[in-house]
Order: C-alpha cells, then structure tokens, then sequence
C-alpha cells in the first residue's frame, strides 16, 4: 500500500484558453474512499475531472496519483496507471455495439477483478442489449455500460462525471444503489454531481465548488444543510 | 460608434499603391521586353492567386481544378479568334461570361461534395474539360494548335504595339479583378464572407446564406479565371489540352504562391507571387528539383506559419496595405458624447 | 459475345480500382483526412517493386512480401511524423500538406527515375487465359487480381469488424477523446490506419506496375479513379467501394469500346451523372 492518499492535488489552475475555469483548487482522496464534488452549472467540476483523468493540463499546481506526479500525464497513459474516467454525457461510441463498448473498456488489459461477466453481472440489462448498437440504449442503460466501460480497465479510482444528468430519478436510485458492489474490491470513486441528495447519500468527504474554488470540503456526515447551501451558492 | 476601414499603415498603403501604379503603368517607356514579359506573368499569377485566395481562403472552397477556367478561356479565344474572326482582345472580354456560364452547371454538381471531396471533384471536372477538348479537332485535337499569323497581326499594326497592349492589358486585367475582390471584401458581402472564413457554422446561425454566397463566389471567380486564361494563351501565341489544363502550371503554383504569401488575405497573393518569382529567377533551370522544393517549402508554411508570410507581418505588427479592416470608432458629438 | 467480354474485363478492372479506393475508404473512415497524394503513393509503390526485381531479381509477385512492408512503414512514418499534425477542425492544412506531398513524389520519383515509361514482367502468367464458355475468354492475371480486391477488401470488413485494432480504430473515428480516455494514444492508431491503408495501396501499385506501364506523372489519375469508385459505391461501404469501381470500369470499358478516346470521359461521365442523381452514391453507409 502505498503512503498519503491515492490522489493528492495541490493548488491546481487550470484555463480554457483566457478563460481560468479553476483557481488554486486541493483535494485528496484516500484509498477506498468516495468523494463526491459538487457545485453550480460552471463552477469547474468537469474541468477538475477533465485534470485528474489527463485530457486536458493545470497550468499550475500539481497531481499526485500514488505518489507519482500526473500533472502532465495524456489520458491514455493515465488509464494505464489506474484513473478511469464515465464522462460527462455517457459518451458511448455510436458505432460499436455494447458489447464492444466493453471490450474497448479493457482494450488496456489492466489485471483486476472487472471482466466481461462481472459486468454483465453488476447490469444484468447490458448482457441483454450486448450486440445492439449503443444508440439503441435508453439513457440509464446508457450510463450504465458507460460505467461497465469504465470498470473494465481495472481502475484504482473511477471519476464519474454526473452520471445522474438527464436521467430520472427512479433510475439514478437504481445506479447509485449499485455503487457498494464497485467500491468493495477497495476502488476509490470520485463523484461530480448536480444532485446533492444523492451524492451526500454515496459519499464518504464532500467538495463543494463554487465558480472554481473550493468553497467547502469536509466529512459527509459533518456538513449540515446550511453550510453546503451557503457554499453552493457563494452566499 | 461609426466603422472605419483605415489604419495607420493603410494610409501609408495606399499611397505607395499609388505610386507602383504610376511606375507600373509606365513601365512600357523605361522597361526592355524582357521585363515587360516578366512583369506581364507576374501580373497574371497575382490575378489567378487573388482569385483563389478569394475562393478558397474566404469562401471556404477549396479547388484543385481552376485549371479548368483557364483553359477554357483559352480555348474560348482560340475559337473566337480563330473560328469566327473576332478581335482577339475582345474575346478575352467575351471568355469571362462564358466561364461564368460554364461554372453555373459545374457547381450545381460540385456542391453536392465536401471538403476535401469538393477538392477532388474540381479536379475531376478539369480532366473533363481536358479530354473533351482533345476530341475538338477543329481547334488541334490533342496536339493542339497555333493562333494564325493573321489573328496576331489583327492586334496591332507593329510588333512594339503589340508588346506594349498586351502588358496593358495585363496590367488592366490584374487591377480590375483585384479592384473587384476588394470592393467586394469591403462591402456588405464582404463582411459575410469574412465571417464564413472565421466561423462558417457560426455565420450560417446568424442568417447568412452561406450557399448563395458560396456559388456566386465560385461563378465569380470562373468569370475571372476564364479571363486571364484567355489572355495567357493568347500571350502564348499556341494552346493543348494539356497545356491549357496542366494542374502544375495552374494550380500548384497558385497555391504555392497563395499559401506562402498567405491565405484568406488580399496582400497575400501579391507577397507570394513576388517571392515565387525571385525563387524562380534564383533557382531556374532545375527543373523538378525546383518543384520538389516548392511542395516542401509549401508544407512547411502550411504546418508552422498557416498563415503565410503576410499573415506573420499582420500579427507582428499589425500592418494593411489596403484599407480593409473594420474597427469600431467611438466619435463623440457636439455634446461631448460618443 | 463481345459485349459480354468487354463488360467481364470491365469487372475485372474494376476490382483494382477498387483496390486503389479501399485505401482512401479506409483513410477518411477513420480520420476524415482525404490523402491527395494517395495516387501518387500507389506509383510509388509500382517503383518501390522495380527496385526489388531490379535489386534482387525477384518476379513481382514475390516482391510484394518487401513492398507491403516498407510501405506499411512509410505510412506509419509519415502519419506520425508529419499528418497527425495536420488533423483538426481546418480543412486547409490536411489538403495542402498533401496536395505539396503529391507534388514532392512525383517530381521526386521523376529526378530518381525519369519520365520513361517502365512495366513490369510477371512471366507466362500475363498472357495465360481460360476460356470460359464459347468466345468468352479471360485473363490469369486480372482474375487474379480481382480475387486479391475482393479478399483485400473482404479481409478488410473482417478486421474492421471482428478483431481488437478495428474495434480501436472505429472507437478512435467515432470520437478521439473518449477513446484516449480508453488507453488509446491515438497519435498511434491514426498511424496504424495509415500503414494499413498503405499496405493495400503497396498491393494495388504492384497490380498496377504488372498490368500496364507506368511513370512518375499518373498518380493524379489513380487518385480520380479511386476517389470516383468511392463516390459512386457511396461513403462508409467497404463492399459499396467495390461495387463503384465495378461500374467505374465497366464504364471505362464500354466508352473505350465505343472509341478507345472516350474511355476516360466515360467513366467520369458515369460519375457525374450518379453525383447529379444520388449524391451519397449507390451503397452509403454514412452521410458525407
């Protein structure tokens, strides 16, 4: 096991070409834990994940991943090391049944507990739909073989970016109702999400960001109402 | 808040424009033929890269198969001349609106391909034209012909007379088309076609109908292709199908030129055409090489100053030469308020 | 009987057209990068296997075991080291950074070579033909030939379809970023799509050097067939691509018939004609 917690960032600035999306952001996840980021529309979640996953770069600050600097890691060498990333919008390839979607998923051959079955075990729908194209899906079938997707790289920490959006909340229960079975095997799980109630329910420590600084971090349980809305909103 | 065109350095622009016109003009009274020919060649290259830079750098369409337009107007002189006994000037007056009208069908097709497609079925219109003039036995066939001693005497009583209208009307041709881009550049559809250039999905949003635009770019620039086409082959004196549709001669070096001097600027083609021709002069003689050097020479601009050496001028140090830009100028009024 | 022969050789053309397509098919499928110098990269190809028959007198059959490979590598090289930095939202870079490759090969292979036409002998195998019923007849070589297409383009969809590196490569066309996110460096799948368009493209020029002569300057006409076969057969369809050089040479065929000066315009009258009536051609998969 190695010393300090899986994911360390330190007083990171990211941009968007002028535009500074992310102002002297820390966070750190320790092994095992679920942390869950939220904030407004804009307040540089995605862009924190986009950092931590390696598809785009801080300019300033520093990522330690198991104690081995990614600041300027490329996302597919990042994948190698152990961070897997649902993306923001599902973002299934459109052209590849489900099945194949999987395969893609573990194209990397990272030695661990996820595989094909075990997939097909944790959504049992996915098995069901495996050679339809993946447009053919319904939203929630969607994120989900886009988290199978994620899974089947073996990571060490998943980045789930809102898995909850245009979803309904029947299905975003179902979804987060199968979080224990990923996080037992010891698999860190970050969280960005819009739906607060949800997030706070799954997560061990809360990050709340607010137009691109951390406006409150603490343990789940700690943090009453007021305080987060008050985060939330920059009140 | 009124628009201004001008800047600084366009002033100054426009006044050694002013200035090369009158030197140009007169070149005919200070100049051996020697130069006037070469002076005449370079005037054309600029006219064919301003119409493509036109094309390709501010209407998005992108065509290897000008060459098409270029012969066609030579073959329209040849036959005017030739067949039907008409001035061999006029004719090239006549060969712009018959390009024009040619280029209408073409594109009704062409526009039905994209991107780099759309590149490829220009070039495959090119080839058409080529081989259906080889099967015109009336005007050479595929060996071509020679414009008759009499079309040439026609011109002009001596052959001085005939060297100087012919530079004059280089010059007339190269001013003319490069007066229309700019008149065009700084009116209206101007505006739209420099927003197609920025944003062609953004400008389409603002209502601009990119289509029409794009198609009478294209039959515009055919009128004016067809033109220099008809004065080149009759500067030549002899056309073939091969020569009249050679994508080296037409095509690669006007993009060479244009890409080097800088696409989607009005002084780019004029930059590049100087470069290309002191390149020339420098490295004649060696045939292939030269073109070899051109194509690496073009990557390398492409890849690391996209936009040509014009365009590196206009960033450093924000220079025109015409007055094109538009900047907003805030004017206050009688009462101090702007 | 002799329109029968002139269509059956048509066909049998048409599959080395197709051939030349399969390799642009597979280009703009993957990266939407069309490749201008394509033509002139099958020439290239015909001279690499002069130089192997030259060098190490093998027929030029053989030579296609060092062709392949030495193209498939200069397509790695040049994806890697020079395209990849073309691709992006502009459409300029990519066409005029080939369009100046175009140029470059041929007036290379021209200061190497010279303009003289050269051919290559395969031996009896050239002039052996069947006789397939009465006054039909057809060659060893172009049926060959055309048995290679089809397998080079039936072993294509397989491996677009059925293996890892095709999943890879669909995955990376429908959408880069994710697939980066899947472990892929993309910078390297571009490259293996490239080597592998190569390949195909090394197979079509030894075709083309063994069938007919050959010169620096006849890229530019292999690029228009192949990218007319693409056309016609429609965007997407590998089988599509081989249907479009069928009718391309069919087409050939039956205006060279005619008069042996209309063989070109025919086939690009054909071409015209389906763009003016079905634009997304006859077989599309996918909207261009």
């Amino acid at each position: 096991m190695p010393d300090g917690p899986l994911l360390k960032i330190t007083a990171v600035d990211a941009f968007y070409g002028d535009f500074q999306a992310l102002f002297g952001v820390s966070l750190s996840v320790d092994a095992g834990q679920v942390v869950a980021v939220i904030g407004a529309n804009g307040a540089g979640k995605s862009t924190l994940l986009k950092c931590i996953a390696g598809l785009m770069h801080p300019s300033r600050g520093e990522i330690l991943f198991e104690n081995t600097a990614t600041t300027n890691t490329p996302a597919f060498e990042a994948l190698k090391l152990g961070i897997a990333l649902v993306p923001e919008g599902r973002r299934l390839f459109q052209s590849l049944t489900v099945e194949e979607n999987l395969l893609i998923g573990g194209q990397s051959r990272r030695p661990g507990p996820w595989t094909l079955a075990r997939v097909y075990e944790l959504f049992p729908v996915l098995a069901e739909r495996r050679n339809l194209p993946a447009p053919a899906l319904s939203g929630g079938q969607q994120q989900m073989a886009a988290i199978g997707r994620a899974l089947m790289s073996n990571p060490r920490l998943l980045l789930c970016d809102e898995i909850s959006l245009g979803l309904a909340p029947i299905v975003v229960r179902d979804i987060y109702a199968r979080l224990p079975q990923i996080t037992a095997e010891g698999l860190s799980l970050v969280i960005v999400e819009q739906d607060i109630v949800q997030a706070l329910r799954a997560a061990t420590n809360v990050y709340c960001l607010q137009e691109g600084r951390v406006a409150l971090h603490g343990a789940a349980r700690d943090l009453s109402r007021e305080k987060i809305s008050a985060a939330y909103f920059g009140v | 808040m009124i628009v201004e065109h001008a800047t600084r350095s366009s002033r100054i622009g426009v006044v050694l424009i002013a200035i090369a016109l009158v030197v140009l003009v007169s070149a005919p009274y200070w100049g051996d033929r020697q130069t006037l020919r070469l002076l005449a060649e370079m005037f054309t290259f600029i006219a064919l890269a301003s119409l493509w830079n036109l094309l390709a750098g501010y209407a998005g369409l992108v065509s290897v198969g000008q060459q098409a337009f270029v012969g066609l107007g030579g073959y329209v002189l040849f036959a005017l001349a030739m067949l039907l006994d008409v001035n061999p000037i006029l004719a090239i007056f006549v060969a712009g609106p018959v390009g024009a009208l040619v280029a209408v069908p073409v594109a009704l097709l062409i526009f039905r391909l994209r991107g780099a497609y759309f590149a490829i079925g220009t070039w495959v219109v090119a080839e058409v034209f080529r081989l259906l003039a080889s099967q015109v036995s009336v005007l050479g066939g595929g060996s071509g012909i020679s414009l008759p001693a009499s079309v040439v005497l026609a011109m002009a009583p001596s052959r001085q007379m005939r060297e100087f209208e012919m530079y004059w009307l280089a010059l007339l041709l190269t001013v003319a088309i490069l007066a229309t881009i700019f008149v065009l550049l700084r009116s209206r559809h101007g505006l739209a076609l420099t927003a197609i250039r920025d944003n062609e999905l953004a400008a389409q949003s603002t209502g601009i109908g990119v289509w029409s635009i794009k198609f009478a770019v294209y039959v515009l620039t055919a009128f004016g292709t067809a033109m220099v086409g008809a004065f080149i082959f009759l500067q030549k004196l002899r056309i073939s199908p091969d020569t009249a549709f050679s994508v080296n001669d037409w095509t690669a070096f006007v993009i060479f030129i244009t890409v080097i001097g800088g696409i989607g600027r009005i002084e780019g083609p004029i930059i590049g055409t100087i470069i290309f021709f002191a390149l020339r002069q420098s490295f004649a003689g060696l045939g292939s090489l030269y073109l070899l050097m051109m194509g690496a020479v073009a990557i390398v601009v492409m890849l690391w100053a996209p936009k040509g050496l014009w365009g590196m001028i206009v960033e450093r140090l924000g220079w025109q030469i015409l007055p094109l830009q538009r900047h907003l100028v805030l004017r206050k009024d009688a009462r101090g308020k702007s | 009987m002799q329109w029968l022969n002139v269509i059956l050789q048509g066909v049998l053309i048409g599959g080395l057209y197709a051939m030349f397509a399969a390799g642009l098919s597979l280009i703009f499928g993957v990266m939407r990068l069309v490749n201008i110098a394509h033509g002139d990269l099958i020439v290239l190809a015909a001279y690499v296997s002069l130089v192997a028959t030259q060098t190490f007198g093998m027929d030029p059959l053989t030579s296609l075991l060092l062709v392949v490979p030495v193209m498939a590598l200069i397509g790695y090289g040049l994806q890697r080291g020079l395209l990849n930095r073309t691709l992006g939202d502009d459409l300029l870079p990519p066409l005029l950074v080939t369009f100046g490759l175009s140029i470059i090969i041929q007036n290379g292979l021209l200061e190497l070579f010279t303009a003289d036409s050269r051919k290559l002998q395969a031996g009896a195998i050239e002039i052996q033909t069947f006789q397939l019923v009465e006054n039909l007849w057809i060659g060893a070589l172009p049926l060959i030939q055309f048995a290679v297409a089809v397998a080079v383009i039936g072993g294509l969809q397989l491996l677009f379809y059925r293996t890892a590196l095709g999943r890879a490569l669909r995955a990376t066309s429908d959408d880069q970023a994710v697939a980066q996110l899947m472990g892929l460096d993309t910078r390297h799948v571009f490259a293996v799509a490239m080597a592998l368009s190569l390949a195909v493209i090394a197979i079509a020029g030894v075709f083309l050097a063994v069938r007919a002569n050959f010169d620096p300057a006849i890229g530019p006409a292999r690029l228009i067939f192949a990218f007319e076969a693409v056309i016609i057969g429609g965007l997407g369809s590998m089988w599509g691509t081989l249907a479009g050089g069928i009718i391309l040479g069919v087409s050939q065929a039956i205006g060279a018939q005619i008069d042996p000066g209309w063989q070109l315009l025919a086939g690009h009258i054909v071409f015209l004609a389906i763009l003016a009536v079905r634009p997304q051609g006859l077989f599309p998969k996918v909207s261009g």
